[in-house]
Parts: structure tokens; sequence; C-alpha cells
């Protein structure tokens, strides 16, 4: 038996003990900005793990640079801080050599979307089974405060005093059009939404990318605050729920609704439309998912979060562990001594 | 009429022609059929990087070598015998590499007014007794082509495209070879398409019979087999010795065999020829580019598999911050460059030695990477076994530097007992008493190899300087410093676990010429061309680069002179001045080709 398949095998008894939040907690000093939004992302991510009922040695973080790439350290998982941009690469491998393990990559907006950006729309086509969460901060952190590839179009910062002239990523409409099997957005600063979109996309198998706002108090303090605080949150943001009708504001009072293919804002209080004219989230409907990710660039509608997409395909290492597998049905187990000597060969006696 | 038969002790013959003319696999055959008789031989294949440049032109012109004798043959021969030229582009280009009073076998139907013109003659060189010097078989071997198939359905193209099995034919009357090998090679090949098996075999056939019953031919040759070590053989290239030498090593070591890598000429081959046999459990993943293709490796090589990324120049250059974490990492890791002409895309078919400071030094900070260098296409395998060695028992990425030419030349190859192989036993640390990720082992000083899925043993690590032994993040002076020269340690004794440097010839004398990698052949024939005429001369060739052979400075006191011949303007050289500080001669061309014995030879003249 092949050593890695042995220790698989001598640890296959190991059941998920009964962990709580705490046990996900590495020995590390933390080291965030005090009040920056990776706080919250770490609390959450520590408390949903528990109840995933994985053993804490066959989970894997791994991340590239970044202050958000920091986070593998503090899991008390196995942790593997990469190089910048590339932790989807590393997972990527990881994953196809283990495809028993349960693998999450941290990454940033510029590790992920900038200098990652060609392994992150790889990753996505592939459907690696990965869960990718992605902490947007529209700016590099790290590097103290230059722009980054999601800051907004005009954006002033130590990079760019007159204004940035960089047109910006949008990372849901990206991993959609890069065939991500599973998208979704969710923020810091709502913890239970934020738990429930780790959730499912724990439960994914396949791609699954996370978009989670993240305010860097920093270099990009309140970025995201009209999505995130009290008093314009619900007037901002619509969550989406499958099957549910498009429904936000404080009051439940208004809706979205397509004109054509256009969202639009619409009033349900003044009698001229009701729930039933409003889009149903299906998370299985590909045309809607981009719909409702352009709607971020479209000025006065609110900003939807939640799961836009999600589709079951081919998990990519779970093929090539099959081709594997055929090719022994086929072939035989590999026999060295067969190889060496197949094809033309002469004997000098 | 009767036919004169020859003996030879040793011939070179190149064919050229047109890339889609087909004198690639043209060449492969007529080596495989000269491999099975039992002769020694070496082949340089010289093609062109455009795939199908247009026909006819003097940079489309594709060419395969062949140097074949019943003596030992080392390299792919300096100069030919035989020269069969398709077109006159192919003819043009390849002259100069064809001895005074040489073969020539031209296909006269190639010689057509628009090819002429193409190469740049002014009159017919077949007609205008240019070719005075050599002796010039022109033959119609299109048109015989054609009259082989007169009574087949076969459209004229696929009609066209078999004429390469008429010049193979003659040429296996010639040499006295027999079709079989190729007779049963084509039945496999074109087992879908009967009518192709057909049509192959026949122009085959008609081409021997050609030169049994043609008038121009009245000689023919015979090269007898070469008194080899007993055992079985077969014919190997580098790419292919590379692939099956990292199989190998995985089967001796108990571990999955992992592939990240992204296709590079002269490279890709080795991605081929692994991802044939994934029976092995060898995962081949063609990544989004050679970056992908490190990291992956490095994730798959965390995760316990036996971990390897294959790349050429441009492809060495984007790994390198790679490099870097799989240093810090200290994790197993085979990086195969096959070298090839640079900078930047350079002479991508062409081959070069001018990667190895790069190998060797081209990294940000402190990383050293253990560097070792195949000799000959079939030590290609032993030194990919070698690197999974080292790799495994230092847990440490290791270089292994082939070439273009040692990649795509072939040899026959004495095929080793599975048996006879070492085993390769790595450990994966279990036990989480006293664990602790960046402890050493006190010889080796390597570090545990604690892989996911292991419990107790959950872990972080990643490239940021760590603390000795537990291996959190640390940025204390002391420790940088500690850990640095820990890392260099590592590497630096391995010295104490590699096979000491050898040399051929004489123990001391007038001069040593050091060679390293796929110059072996030329340097061997060209120092013992120069012993037979009793010179002092002896060569060391260098398979482990870095660190060095512990004896190697004892031996550089033993001679008058050092010369050190590379495919570069220098680089081992100044590996070797700056540390044994001693005055050395070094012999340097680029010219995108193997070396020439003949070449060496004079610059050894030069000197004594
Ligand atoms: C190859 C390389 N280039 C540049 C850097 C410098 N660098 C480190 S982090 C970073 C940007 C990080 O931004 P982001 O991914 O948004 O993460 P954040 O710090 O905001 O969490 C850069 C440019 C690096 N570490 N490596
Ligand atoms: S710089 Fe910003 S993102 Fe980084 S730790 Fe500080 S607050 Fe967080």
């Amino acid at each position: 038996m092949h050593l890695v398949e042995e220790l698989i095998q001598s640890n296959k008894n190991f059941t998920a003990e009964k962990y709580t939040a705490k046990d996900f907690s590495s020995d590390q000093d933390v080291r965030w900005c005090p009040g920056c939004g990776d706080y919250s992302i770490l609390a959450q991510v520590q408390r949903v793990m528990p109840e995933l009922g994985i053993p804490k040695h066959n989970l894997v973080f791994v991340s590239g640079i970044g202050c958000s790439s920091r986070f593998p350290y503090y899991m008390d998982t196995y942790g593997f801080h990469g190089i910048h941009g590339r932790a989807t690469a590393i997972a990527t491998g990881l994953k196809i050599a283990r495809p028993d393990l349960t693998v999450w990559v941290a990454t940033g907006d510029g590790d992920g979307l900038s200098i990652g950006g060609n392994h992150f729309i790889h990753v996505c086509r592939r459907n690696v089974n990965m869960k990718v969460i992605l902490f947007n901060n529209q700016i590099y952190g790290l590097t103290k405060g230059q722009y980054s590839p999601t800051s907004e179009f005009g954006k002033v910062t130590k990079s760019s005093p007159q204004g940035t002239v960089d047109q910006p990523f949008n990372p849901t409409l990206l991993a959609l059009g890069a065939e991500a099997s599973f998208v979704a957005r969710t923020l810091d600063r709502d913890p239970k939404h934020l738990q429930s979109v780790i959730r499912r996309a724990a439960e994914h198998q396949g791609t699954a990318f996370v978009e989670i706002y993240q305010n860097c108090n920093v270099f990009n303090d309140g970025a995201f605050f009209p999505f995130t605080e009290k008093e314009t949150k619900d007037e901002n943001v619509v969550y989406l729920e499958h099957g549910k009708p498009m429904v936000f504001g404080k009051q439940k009072d208004k809706g979205i609704k397509l004109e054509g293919f256009t969202p639009t804002v619409v009033s349900l209080s003044d009698g001229k439309y009701s729930v039933n004219d409003l889009i149903v989230h299906n998370e299985n409907d590909t045309m809607l998912s981009f719909i409702l990710a352009r709607m971020s660039s479209i000025p006065n509608l609110p900003r939807p979060v939640g799961v836009f997409y999600k589709v079951q395909k081919p998990l990519y290492e779970v093929e090539i562990e099959r081709q594997v597998q055929t090719a022994i049905q086929k072939n035989g187990e590999g026999d060295l001594e067969k190889l060496l000597n197949h094809g033309e060969t002469w004997t000098i006696q | 009429m009767a036919k004169v038969l020859e003996n030879l002790d040793e011939v070179t013959i190149r064919f050229a022609g047109d890339s889609g003319d087909g004198m690639q696999l043209t060449g492969m055959q007529f080596t495989s059929t000269t491999a099975l008789v039992g002769n020694d031989l070496s082949t340089l294949p010289d093609y062109p990087a455009e795939i199908r440049a247009p026909a006819g032109t003097l940079f489309g012109v594709s060419g395969f070598q062949i140097h074949f004798g019943s003596t030992e043959i080392n390299t792919p021969g300096d100069i030919c015998d035989v020269l069969v030229a398709m077109n006159p582009a192919a003819l043009k280009v390849n002259l100069r590499a064809l001895s005074d009073g040489g073969i020539i076998i031209a296909n006269t139907d190639g010689f057509d007014s628009k090819n002429l013109k193409l190469a740049g003659y002014q009159s017919n060189p077949l007609e205008d007794s240019s070719l005075e010097k050599y002796r010039l078989h022109a033959v119609s071997i299109t048109k015989l082509t054609e009259n082989a198939l007169a009574d087949t359905n076969l459209s004229p193209k696929v009609v066209e495209r078999s004429k390469n099995f008429f010049a193979l034919g003659m040429m296996y009357w010639m040499y006295s070879r027999p079709l079989e090998p190729t007779l049963r090679w084509i039945e496999d090949k074109f087992k879908k398409s009967p009518e192709l098996v057909e049509a192959n075999i026949r122009v085959l056939k008609a081409g021997h019979a050609y030169g049994e019953t043609t008038e121009i031919f009245a000689v023919r040759y015979e090269v007898k087999p070469a008194h080899l070590q007993k055992g079985t053989y077969r014919s190997i290239t580098g790419n292919e010795a590379v692939a099956w030498g990292l199989i190998a090593a995985s089967v001796k070591s108990n571990l999955d065999l992992f592939l990240g890598t992204y296709p590079i000429t002269p490279a890709s081959d080795i991605l081929h020829e692994l991802s044939k046999h994934k029976n092995f459990r060898i995962k081949t993943f063609q990544a989004e580019d050679e970056i992908a293709g490190i990291t992956s490796a490095i994730g798959a090589s965390y995760g316990g598999a036996l971990a390897v990324t294959t790349t050429s120049g441009p492809g060495m250059a984007l790994k390198t911050e790679g490099f870097g974490l799989a240093v810090m990492l200290e994790i197993p890791l085979i990086i195969v460059n096959v070298q090839r002409g640079g900078p930047s895309t350079g002479l991508p078919t062409k081959t070069e030695q001018a990667d190895l400071l790069q190998a060797v030094w081209g990294r940000n900070g402190e990383a050293p990477i253990p560097v070792i260098a195949a000799a000959t296409p079939s030590d290609c395998f032993t030194m990919a076994f070698e690197a999974a060695r080292i790799a495994l028992k230092y847990m440490t990425p290791v270089i292994l530097l082939t070439d273009g030419y040692l990649a795509n030349g072939a040899e026959p190859w004495m095929i080793p007992q599975v048996s006879s192989l070492p085993n390769i036993a790595p450990t994966f640390a279990t036990n989480p008493e006293g664990f602790l990720p960046y402890s050493r082992d006190e010889k080796t000083l390597s570090r545990p190899w604690a892989i996911p899925g292991t419990p107790g043993l959950e872990h972080r690590i990643g490239g940021l300087e760590k603390q000795h032994e537990t291996g959190n993040i640390n940025y204390e002076p002391e420790n940088h410093e500690f850990m640095v020269k820990m890392r260099q340690n590592k590497i630096d004794g391995i010295a104490d676990d590699i096979p000491l440097a050898q040399v051929e010839g004489d123990e001391k004398g007038e001069l040593l010429v050091i060679g390293w990698g796929g110059t072996y052949g030329a340097i061997r024939t060209a120092v013992e061309a120069k012993r037979r005429e009793g010179k002092s001369v002896s060569h060391l060739h260098l398979k482990h680069l870095n660190p060095l052979p512990k004896n190697l400075g004892e031996i550089l006191l033993k001679y008058k002179n050092i010369l050190v011949a590379e495919i570069n303007l220098g680089q081992l050289v100044k590996i070797l001045r700056s540390k044994y500080l001693l005055p050395m001669l070094s012999y340097n061309r680029v010219l995108g080709l193997p070396f020439k014995a003949n070449d060496i030879e004079q610059k050894i003249d030069e000197i004594l």
C-alpha cells in the first residue's frame, strides 16, 4: 500500500470529536489591527467549523500573502501560508494529491484577483472541490494602502493621489464568468449572515467562492458602511433567498423587478406592484445569477448578498482520480519491470 | 549486377527535408532498427521552432542525425557521411555538415524551380556539377513513391506524405538493416486505417527494392554490432528517461507521483510520457502557467506526494519565487529544467547550458538548492532517481538540469534490474508527542514530513522566517541568521552523501578537461582521441553541481592545466574558480548545438 494511503487508512477511525469554536483557535497571537474586519471573519469561521463534523486534522487552510492571508496561522488546523497570489494553485495541487482533505483558501482582493487572478479563474473553471473565501476590503492592506483591483474608479489612495483611472473588478461576476459552481457574497459585520453563507459554502461540492465585504479600518475605513451599518443597511442590501421574492427595505416595502433584463426597484406600498411582480430568486438559474451580480454596477440598486448561484458539476480531483483508477483497471497496477522492458528491446549475450 | 559489400566501423547519416516531410519520424525509425541490430548509437534531432514553416524555405528545414557503429559511440557525430536531402533547402542548410566525398541522396522531384529559388540556388546543384566533390545519388523519390502506389485510391496528399518511407527503405538497404521492426511499427501505428498500413509498407519495400535493383548504388555497407556489455537493451531518449526515472522513484519510495507543469519545448515530452502511465497512480496536472505548475507541486508535496515540476528556460524564470518557498518550507520537490537556448524565448528547439548559475544562485535571499545534471540521454533515468532520493532524504527542492540535446537525443540503454534500484524510504511524522515541525534529524538536518490528515500534528507553515524547531513566525535577528545557516548547512552536508568525482584517464597530468551535463559524449570522445595520440589529458564530468563532490579540490591540484568546457560563456568555471581559487581555462561555444568532439580536440592541441 502506498504511504499516504496507509496513513489515511490508519486514521479512518478518528471521528470528529465534539469540537467547540475554541478548539479551532491556534496558539498564535492574532496580529491584525484592532477593529479590522478580519477578526469577525475568523470568529464566524471558527464558529461554523464544529458543525461540519470534519476532524481537525483533515482540514487545511491555504492562503497567499496579505493581511487576510495570515488567516491560516490563527486556525488550529493544518495551515499553509503560501506566496502572493498562489493560494488557489497550491490548494489545487494539494486537492489533486489528497482528495480526502477538506481545503479552504483565504485570500484578499489583491492576492486573489490581481497577482493571483489567473489561478483564480482557472480554479473556478476546473471546479476543484475547495472553498475560496475572498476578503474584499477594496485596498491593499499589508502594503499600506494602495488601490486594489476592486477599488472604485477615481479612488484616491497613496498610489493614486489624483484618483485611480482603473475600472474595478466585480468579484462575483468574475467568478460566475469563470464558471464557478458556487458563488456567494456576505459581510464581515453581519455575523449571522456570514455564518450562514460559510455553512452553505462548506456544504457545496465544488469550487465555492465567497466574497466577503471586509472593512479595513486603517486604510479604507467605511468602504462598505452603507451595506453594514444599522442606519443604512436595510435600504441598501437585498438578501438573496432561494425561492423567495426579492424584497428589501426596513419596512419590507420595496422589491426588485425585471424590466426586460434590467433589475429595477419598485415600491410595494403604493399599490402598483405586489410581491408577485418581483424576481423570485433561484440559485440554480445561471442567467439570473449574472443579472444579480451586475446589480453592483447599476446606481441606486440595493446590493445583493447571499448565494447567487449553485450548480453541481464534475469535481476536478475526483475526475483525475477516476482516470487513475480506469488506467489501473485497464492496464493493471503499474509494473516497473514491465514498463522498462516493453516495446522493442534486444539482448546481448 | 553484383553489389559490393563493404564493412564500416561507424557511420553518420543525416536525414533532412521540410518540416512536413517526416524526417524526425524517419530518423527515429532508423534509430530503433539500428539499436535492434546491436549497434551503439547517438542521435541529434534538429528541427525548427515553427511547426510547419512554409515549404521549401531554408528556415523550415528539419534534420535528424544518427551516428552508429560497431565501436563505442558517444556523440551524434561531428560530420556526416551521408546526407539524405528531400529538397534544395535541405541540401543547402546541411551541406556544410557533410564530409568531403560524402554521399548525397537527393530527391530530384523536390528540386523544382520554385524550391530552387526558395533555397536561393541560381542553378540546380544536382545538375551543375557544383557537388562534384561528393558522391551524388539523384533519385526521383516522389515519382517512385507514386508509382509504388499507382493502383491505390489514396489521395495525392497521402501518397506524397509517404515518400519518407521510400527514403528510409533505401537507407535500410544501403546499410543492411532489416525492415521488420519498421513493418511492425507501421502496422501498430496505423492499425485504425488498413489502407495506410498497406501504403506505407509498400513504399518502404519499394525503397528497399530500389536499392537492390538500381544501378546507381554499386556499394552496400555493413556495420557490425557493437561490443556492448551483456544485458538487455532498449533505445531511450533523455525525456523518456527522466519520466521513467521519476516513475521508478515513485515505485521505490512508495509515494504517488504528482507532476504540475505547463507545456514548453523541449520539456513537454516528459508530461506526455508521464500522462500515459496513470496506472502507476501518477497524477499529471497541466496548469495554467509555470507558477501554478510549481506551486501546485508544492501543494502536492505538502500533501505527501512525490512532487515534480518540469520546464525549460523561460519557465524556470517564472518558477523562481516558488523555489524560494520550497526552500523555506523545506519540503521535497523535483524541478527538471530541460535547458534550451536563451535568453528570453531564445532558441526553443536548440540546446544550451546557460541556466547553471540561475539554478545554483538565481533566487532572492540565501536559498540553497541542490543541483544535479545528467550526462547522457540514458543517464537522465539515473539522475531523475537521484533527484528524488536527495529531495526526500533532505526535505528539499532539487534542480535536475538536462538539455535539449539530451532530451531528444537517443542512445541504447542497458535496462536496469528493478531489484537493483535502491529503495527510497521516506517516513511521515505521526507521533504528536513532542512534535515540532522544524525539529531536525541530527545527521541530515532535515525536518519531519508531517502531512495533513495526521491527527495531533496540526501546524502552520509558510514562507515567513520561522523560529528554530517550533516553526512559528519569527523575526528575531539571531534566529534569522541561525536559520539561514541551518538551511545552508543542510544542503552543504549533502556532499557527504554523493559519489566522489572520478577522473577518466590519468590521475594526474598536464591537462584535466572538466565538463558537466550533456557534453559528456563529445568531451569523452575528444579526450580519448588525444590520449590515443599520447597526450597527457584526462576528463572529469560533474553530475553533482551543488554541492560539489568533496574530493574535487584535491583532484584539481593534480593537473598543470584545467580546462572547463561548457555551452555557455563560462558558468561552471566561475563557480569552480571562486570556490577553489585556481586558474582555469575555459572553452565555450553557444551555437545552439552540442559540442563537436573535433573542436574540443583542437582546443586541447592549443593547450598541449
Ligand atoms: C510577489 C510579491 N509581490 C508583492 C508583494 C507585496 N504585497 C504583499 S500583500 C500585497 C497586497 C495585499 O492586498 P490584499 O490581497 O488585498 O490583502 P489585504 O492585505 O488587503 O488583506 C502586496 C502587493 C509580495 N508579498 N509578493
Ligand atoms: S491594514 Fe487593514 S486589513 Fe490589514 S489588518 Fe489592518 S485593518 Fe485589517
